[in-house]
């Protein structure tokens, strides 16, 4: 077997030196009655090839969103990743290397990571930001657990345009965990206050901008209903894209920011993994999850970095731990780095304008369409629509023609009436023209 | 030739003393932040300008820049190239981590994931487009449902951590189900951290439980600990002293006649794969780390996945979307409805880590089944040569065999002024990272070492020669060296106190690096 | 002079007056390391006997500081927050933990003296 070194006289020789007569003999501690004497009943080895030839086999049957004309978002967006970044994270010493808690041996990923908390602190307008979480999804449930610890309660009110799989992410911590929260219902046109819910229980208010349906909206007046009640103001970005252009959660007074970051420098990859961002104000640093890489100097008195205020983490406190996080999502936060070092400040604006223009152009386009109505005064790069039949079939007729035509809101609510006939449709900079053209046209059809 | 040693030495210490006019030294290139290097107009990528239109942001516009440093494409691959040289990793050398697994990560890997059928799919495609994408996990699952010998696996976890939580949170909807209001759960002294984090977030009181002077839990205390009000005992199998719990049938029957649940923490399920099958030893749950186990790369601390088995009796309770399969193909269950009415919901975004599946995929069938129980047979091999090799230089902790992993602890530096960190911290000026210290908890200045069966006999042999010859001179009295290691690397000892003292989490403009860490 | 008293958590105890002056000793200072935090109590909270009052973290690890006897949190040390140090410095004198009002005097009667709790941490190697 190509990844195993030892050959068989190696293998009697380290027997020998042990003094056992078989491998066997070394799993003794294990009751005889649950050894295998053969293999499980699975296929056998097989060379690069024949595995490269089966997981394609496996490839070959899905439609590559690139290769179609694709308007999806609702948390998860199709963006361009230059080829440096690809490359980057694929060099041995980043891809094969371990959580960097030797600083000595590690100073690549830590001063990466240290990089990683300033950009993400930098676009989400907060003072700091940790190394990362899974996604954003358990990034905002980890946040509302935050909000419980700061404040002591044990409240949660959760915005209608909270994209659903954080709100069920959110919601299932809160059964096991034990703390309440006020789920709001699914507010496509997103006039819902929730200021007047905020009350002396009130840990936090979890609202996102863009939200869900892609309004836009300044959150400035319930940041300070927030605060005069002495709860947290918790704020969603599921497209990183966004900060590029929209006012950041920092400047409206959240004091937690928790956002998915897969638009900078990571693939689609069908979901996952994905990199969460969490941010928040310093004087919360003590309450925050996750790790975070800090700066020092070493016994020659050189600048250097190290994982610091490790006594929050799960392996010093145990079950006293902010979270129970330990593995987070290195890789893809690297990714974002090296991604977001290429934009600076410049094309990270850039890109932002590009998506922005790119979906007011595909907005006005698919709104001149018979039967679909915008249901958005405001968006960054996605919107919802109002189709004058149920989205899905309208969807899957689109994707025969090779339009990825975007999100129906019943793949979220498939029991709500409400919901049935919206579509929520993303515009990225890896839209073309004819991209557009093509949605519009296949929509016009498919609804005569 | 002592003259020659004479001139290295007083070289290297002239060396350490600093000074070369860039701060370089030779292939160890000071590399500032991203941040030093911002120069504006210049810029990474080149993006077209913005069609006109009129905005749709409702006033809402970012007031001032970001902030972002402006680079070029070159400065930034040097940049992270640079950064990427101050690292050690399995590509570069034996990485001894115990619990950890560092195996070597197949490229094959790499390239499958990377497939645009795979990584260029969005989750929310309809589901006619993406039937390759769910028929390659449900060939994972059944590929661990095998392994395991257990009936059903939640995929979505994204880590181990993530995994334990998953599992822990069936076994609370289990008990709910049942009526049942059971708080405590049991942890041995020996478990990884996760576990009591894990079981506090499900909303338990975490109860430990001693081990026996054989290193293994002490079945008599954890029979007198049982009792009515017990949920779940979280087991580590092989446990974190790199040993086979033996005892534990007698273990899952205690633990199931007290109407408990057993949680396995399968981080270590690389010392078993293809030789034994988790269900058959009692368990109920078991997460399994694919980026230990299955070779999914650890990327400097993540992505991982955290797949969880579980055995009949936690099934219904699994975390959404669930996998199915009919007549029509393969679909995806979202809702908590019909056969998924008793889920406990939603763990994360989307489907789970599918680049991992990807990945641990590729692995597995690169083995096949026979290759996998040649790598659980390798991994205890090699760790039982390390524990043969060693015995006499280093204190073991507990005799052998071991599985995957070797615990020794320091008793063997008593006296030397050489702490198990020093020694460590030699290691590294050896070409070595260093194995894990300090864990598990029940030893004293614990060193656990995980080789895998990814390492060649030749290499074993340097590394036992290298720590052979380090207990040497500690015995032989040198603790300053030790103390004053690693001296080769980028940097030496850091300043950790200071770090967490005053925390400095970001760069800020304005601020000179040293200054701001005092 | 002052009569000071030791726990066995390696908290200090000095009485003045109805109220007492708390921190930790120089054997649990040396144990720990370097602090880097300290968590304090709210001035105003009723603390318990043995029951969890602050916390002590050095790099590696934390450490509850248990409250050596029942009573009010009148005053706490807000200078550790900005030098922690102080702790390993000054154990007895500038790292002081907190001043409690005593709310059961027999309480003290439960505490070591001096010579009881070295032969305490005599008896710990």
């Amino acid at each position: 077997m190509r990844y195993l070194p030892l050959t068989d006289a190696d293998r009697a020789a380290m027997l020998a030196a042990i003094g056992a007569d078989s491998v066997e003999a070394l799993f003794r501690d294990v009751p005889r009655s649950a050894r295998l004497d053969r293999p499980v009943d699975l296929p056998r080895a097989m060379g690069e090839l024949e595995v490269e030839r089966a997981l394609a086999r496996m490839a070959a049957r899905n439609m590559v969103a690139g290769a179609a004309a694709g308007f999806l978002g609702a948390g998860v967006y199709r963006h361009h990743v230059p080829a440096a970044v690809d490359h980057l994270i694929q060099r041995g010493e980043f891809l094969t290397s371990y959580t960097p808690y030797q600083p000595e041996v590690s100073q690549g990923t830590l001063q990466a990571l240290f990089e990683f908390q300033t950009q993400v602190a930098l676009i989400t307008g907060m003072e700091v930001a940790n190394a990362s979480m899974y996604d954003g999804a358990t990034s905002c449930a980890e946040a509302v657990m935050m909000a419980n610890r700061v404040t002591r309660r044990h409240k949660a009110i959760l915005a209608g345009d909270v994209h659903p799989h954080y709100r069920e992410t959110t919601t299932t911590h809160a059964r096991f965990a034990g703390f309440e929260v006020v789920a709001r219902d699914p507010d496509p046109a997103a006039r819902d206050d929730l200021a007047p819910l905020v009350d002396g229980d009130t840990a936090c208010v979890v609202v996102q901008n863009p939200g869900f349906f892609g309004h836009v909206r300044d959150f400035s007046a319930l940041a300070e209903a927030c605060h005069r009640a002495g709860a947290l103001l918790v704020v969603i970005v599921t497209e990183a894209v966004s900060l590029g252009l929209v006012k950041p959660p920092g400047e409206m007074g959240a004091d937690i920011v928790a956002a998915e970051g897969q638009s900078i420098g990571n693939p689609l990859t069908f979901g996952g993994p994905h990199v969460g961002l969490f941010a928040t104000r310093e004087k919360f640093v003590r309450q925050m999850p996750g790790r975070l890489a800090g700066q020092t100097v070493d016994v020659e008195g050189r600048r250097g970095w190290v994982l610091t205020l490790s006594t929050r983490e799960q392996h010093i406190r145990r079950e006293k731990a902010t979270s129970n996080i330990c593995t987070n999502s290195g890789l893809c936060a690297l990714a974002f780095t090296i991604h977001m070092a290429l934009l600076g400040d410049a094309g990270f604006t850039r890109l932002a304008e590009i998506n922005h223009a790119h979906a007011v152009m595909l907005a006005e386009r698919l709104a001149a369409v018979p039967g679909v109505a915008l249901f958005n005064d405001t968006f960054f790069n996605e919107f919802a629509l109002r189709l004058k039949r149920p989205a899905a079939p309208v969807v899957e007729a689109l994707a025969g023609r090779g339009v990825l035509a975007g999100v129906p809101a019943s793949r979220f609510w498939p029991d709500r009436k409400d919901m049935e006939d919206l579509l929520i449709v993303a515009a990225t900079e890896t839209n073309t023209e004819e991209d557009m053209a093509a949605f519009a046209q296949g929509l016009r059809e498919v609804l005569r | 030739m002592s003259e020659w040693s004479q001139a290295i030495g007083a070289f290297g210490r002239q060396a350490a003393a600093a000074e070369t006019i860039s701060g370089n030294r030779g292939l160890m290139i000071e590399e500032p932040l991203l941040f030093e290097r911002d120069q504006p107009g210049r810029c990474g990528v080149d993006l077209p300008a913005p069609p006109p239109v009129a905005d749709r942001l409702g006033g809402l516009r970012r007031g001032g820049p970001t902030g972002l440093p402006g680079l070029s494409e070159p400065q930034v691959v040097r940049h992270f190239t640079r950064l990427s040289q101050k690292n050690y990793a399995i590509d570069t050398g034996l990485y001894p981590l115990g619990s950890c697994t560092m195996k070597h990560n197949p490229r094959l890997n790499e390239k499958l994931a990377r497939l645009p059928g795979f990584a260029d799919l969005h989750p929310l495609q309809p589901i006619s487009t993406v039937q390759g994408a769910l028929e390659l996990i449900d060939t994972l699952a059944h590929w661990l449902k095998v392994l395991t010998g257990m009936p059903a696996v939640a995929l979505s976890p994204a880590a181990g951590a993530h995994g334990e939580l998953c599992g822990m949170m069936c076994i609370r909807a289990a008990l709910d189900a049942r009526g049942e209001k059971r708080t405590r759960v049991l942890v041995p002294e020996s478990a990884h951290g996760t576990n009591p984090a894990t079981a506090a977030a499900c909303g338990f009181t975490v109860d430990a439980i001693p081990a026996n002077a054989r290193g293994r839990v002490d079945l008599a205390a954890l029979k007198a600990k049982l009792g009515p009000d017990v949920a779940a005992i979280m087991l580590t199998n092989p446990n974190t002293c790199g040993l086979f719990e033996d005892e534990i049938l007698s273990i899952a029957e205690a633990v199931h006649e007290a109407g408990a649940y057993f949680y396995c923490d399968g981080a270590n399920f690389n010392a078993i794969v293809g030789r034994v099958r988790p269900a058959d030893l009692g368990i109920d749950g078991m997460h399994i780390n694919l980026h230990k186990t299955f070779s999914t790369p650890h990327g400097g601390g993540g992505p991982g996945a955290g797949p969880v088995v579980l055995a009949q009796s936690l099934a219904a309770f699994a975390p959404l979307p669930w996998l199915v399969h009919d007549q029509n193909g393969f679909r995806l269950v979202e809702q908590a409805q019909g056969a998924a009415a008793q889920t406990l919901g939603r763990l994360k975004g989307n489907h789970g880590q599918m680049g991992m599946f990807v990945r641990a995929l590729a692995y597995m069938m690169s083995h096949g089944s026979d290759g996998l129980r040649q790598v659980s047979s390798d991994a205890v091999l090699n760790a039982n040569y390390l524990l043969a090799e060693l015995g006499d230089h280093l204190t073991p902790s507990f005799p052998g065999p071991c599985m995957h992993e070797v615990l020794f602890d320091d008793r063997f530096l008593e006296g030397t002024g050489v702490a198990t960190l020093d020694f460590a911290k030699a290691l590294i000026d050896e070409g070595y990272h260093p194995m894990t210290m300090y864990f598990p908890l029940v030893v004293h200045g614990a060193l656990l070492m995980e080789p895998t069966e990814t390492e060649p006999k030749e290499g074993l042999d340097r590394f036992i020669a290298v720590v052979k010859g380090l207990a040497q001179r500690a015995k032989a009295g040198d603790a300053a060296a030790f103390r004053a290691a690693p001296r080769f690397t980028p940097r030496r000892r850091l300043d950790e106190t200071a770090a967490a003292r005053k925390p400095v989490l970001r760069w800020r403009p304005g601020e000179a690096g040293r200054e701001a860490a005092e | 002079m002052s009569t000071v008293k030791y726990t066995k958590d390696h908290e200090w105890v000095r009485v003045e007056g109805d109220t007492v002056v708390v921190g930790i000793t120089d054997y649990a200072q040396t144990q720990l390391g370097d602090v880097v935090y300290v968590e304090l109590p709210e001035v105003g909270r009723r603390v318990q006997k043995g029951k969890e009052a602050a916390v002590v973290e050095s790099v590696k690890a934390a450490s509850e500081v248990f409250a050596p006897i029942s009573g009010e949190v009148i005053a706490v040390n807000a200078e550790l927050s900005g030098e922690p140090g102080r702790i390993n410095s000054d154990p007895l004198g500038q790292g002081w933990f907190m001043k409690l009002r005593i709310a059961d005097p027999k309480e003290m009667d439960d505490l070591m003296d001096e010579t009881a709790y070295n032969g305490f941490v005599e008896g710990l190697h």
